[in-house]
C-alpha cells in the first residue's frame, strides 16, 4: 500500500528458520521471479509503452515474462497501465480477486499510480492502491519501457525477498464489507488530495 | 484572383498575395446560408426564430414544438434529404441566464448540405426535447450521452438511461456548469458507490442477445436460420 504497510502485516523474526527451509525459499523465490506471467490491464498510452516493452527490441521474455495471460486465472502480475475510471474500479477488483496466489501487481504510470492531476476529475480513480494493494509503483507519462523494465527488476528483487515463514504476504486481503474499501475513508481522501496548484475546490460528503 | 497551382513554397516574408484566412476564404460571420434554412422557414413558417452563418456553416434555431416535424421533413423530402445525423450534443453557457442549447448536426450526403438545428431551452424549465429516434436510429446513444451527460430528457426515446456514468450515478450530470469538476462527494464516497456497481448490471438484455438481432432478420433469413434449411432462400 502506497503510505503505510499492509494493516495485517506481521513481523517476522530473521534468523529462526531452518537452514533448509530458507534454501527452498530461495529456489521458489528464484523461479517465481523468473516465470511472471503478466496480466495486461491496458487502458490508456501506458499499454502501448507496455507493448513495445514486450515487442522485440526490449523483450520482456528476458524476464520469463513471454507469455501475455489475458485471462486473470492463469496470471501472477497485473500490470494496470493507464488511468482508469470509477467504472472500471469494480472490474479491476474483480481481476484482482480472481488472480490465484501468489500474485502481484505493478501500478504503471502516473494515471494509475496517482491519478496524474490532469485527471483530478469526477471519473477517474485517484490511484489504484485506493483499489487494490500494488507492489511497485512505475512513474512516467508514460513510463518508457526501460522504466517498466526496472520496475519489473524491482519486483523480481521484491519476490527473491519472500519468506515462506511470513504466510501475510500470501492471505488474501479482504475489503471491508459495509464500504468494500481495503483501507479507511480518510486515508483515501488523503491520498487522492490533489497536488500542484490547481484548484481547490470544496466538496460536501464525507 | 489568378488560380495557383496546388501547391506552392511559400517563404516567409516574400509572399506577393494576401495568404487567405482558411483555404476556401470563408468569413466568420455572414456569407451565404445553407438553402435548407430558407426552405424550413417557408415550410414551417414561424418556426425558425434565428438563422447563424459562421464559418460557413448554418445554424438554425428553431422552436421545440416543431422540431419533430422539421426533422421528419429534412429526412423525407426529396429536395433535402438530410439522410445522416452526425451528432447530437447540448451546450451550456456559463452565463446563467442564456438557454441551454441542445444542437442536432445533420448532413444531406446527396446534396453535400451541413445543417445545424438548434433549440433553446430555458434553465427554468423541465429540461426535455423530442427524440429523433423515429428518423435516425443512430440517436439512441447520442440521445443517452446527452441525457447522462446534461440531464435533458428526450421524449420518445426507447430506452433512456446513462451511458458513459455507471447506473445509480447519484452526483447529477458532469457536463453541467454547477457539477464541480471533481463530482460532488469526496473521493472515498465516490469510491465506494463505484465499487458497489456490478459491472454486469450495467446492460440490457437486449444489448446482449442475440435474440434481438435474429427478429430484425430479413424473413426470409430469418425461417432459413430457425428451420435450418439451406433451401428455403432460393
Amino acid at each position: 500500500m502506497g503510505l503505510s504497510p499492509r494493516p495485517d502485516r506481521q513481523e517476522v523474526s530473521h534468523g529462526g528458520e531452518p537452514w533448509m527451509v530458507t534454501r527452498l525459499d530461495m529456489l521458489v523465490n528464484w523461479s517465481r521471479a523468473n516465470s511472471l506471467w503478466p496480466m495486461p490491464f491496458g487502458t490508456a498510452c501506458c499499454a502501448i509503452e507496455f507493448m513495445a516493452s514486450a515487442a522485440n527490441k526490449f523483450d520482456l521474455a528476458r524476464f520469463g515474462m513471454e507469455r501475455m495471460s489475458f485471462s486473470p486465472r492463469q496470471a501472477d502480475v497485473l500490470i494496470c497501465a493507464g488511468r482508469v475510471p470509477f467504472k472500471l474500479a469494480p472490474v479491476l477488483r474483480r481481476i484482482w480477486q480472481q488472480m490465484p496466489q501468489p500474485k502481484w501487481c505493478i501500478s504503471m504510470g502516473a494515471c494509475a499510480s496517482s491519478g496524474n492531476g490532469i485527471f483530478d476529475n469526477y471519473a477517474v480513480v485517484q490511484g489504484i492502491d485506493t483499489i487494490i494493494p500494488v507492489d511497485v509503483y512505475v512513474p512516467g507519462c508514460p513510463p518508457r519501457p526501460e522504466g517498466l523494465i526496472y520496475g519489473i527488476m524491482l519486483l523480481q528483487k521484491k519476490i527473491m525477498n519472500e519468506r515462506s515463514a511470513d504466510q501475510s504476504i500470501r492471505r488474501e486481503m479482504e475489503p471491508d464489507p459495509r464500504s468494500q474499501l481495503y483501507i479507511p475513508p480518510p486515508a483515501i481522501d488523503e491520498l487522492s488530495e490533489n497536488f500542484g496548484n490547481s484548484v481547490h475546490q470544496k466538496r460536501s460528503g464525507l | 484572383m489568378t488560380a495557383q497551382p496546388p501547391f506552392t513554397t511559400v517563404i516567409a516574408g516574400s509572399a506577393s498575395q494576401a495568404i487567405p484566412a482558411s483555404p476556401r476564404n470563408v468569413a466568420h460571420r455572414g456569407g451565404p446560408a445553407n438553402p435548407t434554412a430558407e426552405a424550413i422557414e417557408r415550410q414551417f413558417a414561424g418556426a425558425v426564430r434565428r438563422v447563424d452563418v459562421v464559418w460557413g456553416e448554418t445554424s438554425v434555431v428553431v422552436d421545440r414544438a416543431r422540431l419533430s416535424d422539421i426533422v421528419r421533413w429534412l429526412h423525407d423530402d426529396p429536395s433535402q434529404r438530410y439522410d445522416m445525423l452526425v451528432d447530437v450534443t447540448a451546450v451550456e453557457f456559463r452565463d446563467p441566464e442564456q438557454p441551454i442549447e441542445v444542437v442536432w448536426h445533420l448532413r444531406s450526403l446527396a446534396y453535400r448540405r451541413f445543417l445545424r438545428l438548434k433549440v433553446l431551452l430555458e434553465k427554468s424549465q423541465p429540461l426535455s426535447v423530442p427524440s429523433v429516434w423515429a428518423v435516425y436510429r443512430g440517436a439512441d446513444w447520442l440521445e443517452r450521452e446527452c441525457f447522462d451527460m446534461f440531464g435533458i430528457t428526450f421524449e420518445g426515446h426507447p430506452d433512456l438511461r446513462r451511458i458513459l456514468m455507471w447506473e445509480g450515478y447519484r452526483e447529477g450530470f458532469p457536463l453541467r456548469k454547477d457539477f464541480p469538476v471533481r463530482g460532488r462527494f469526496s473521493r472515498s464516497e465516490q469510491l465506494r458507490q463505484a465499487l458497489a456497481a456490478n459491472p454486469e448490471a450495467r446492460y440490457s438484455m437486449e444489448e446482449l442477445s442475440i435474440a434481438q438481432a435474429f427478429e430484425d432478420l430479413p424473413e426470409e433469413m430469418g425461417k432459413r436460420l430457425a428451420t435450418g434449411d439451406q433451401q428455403v432462400g432460393e
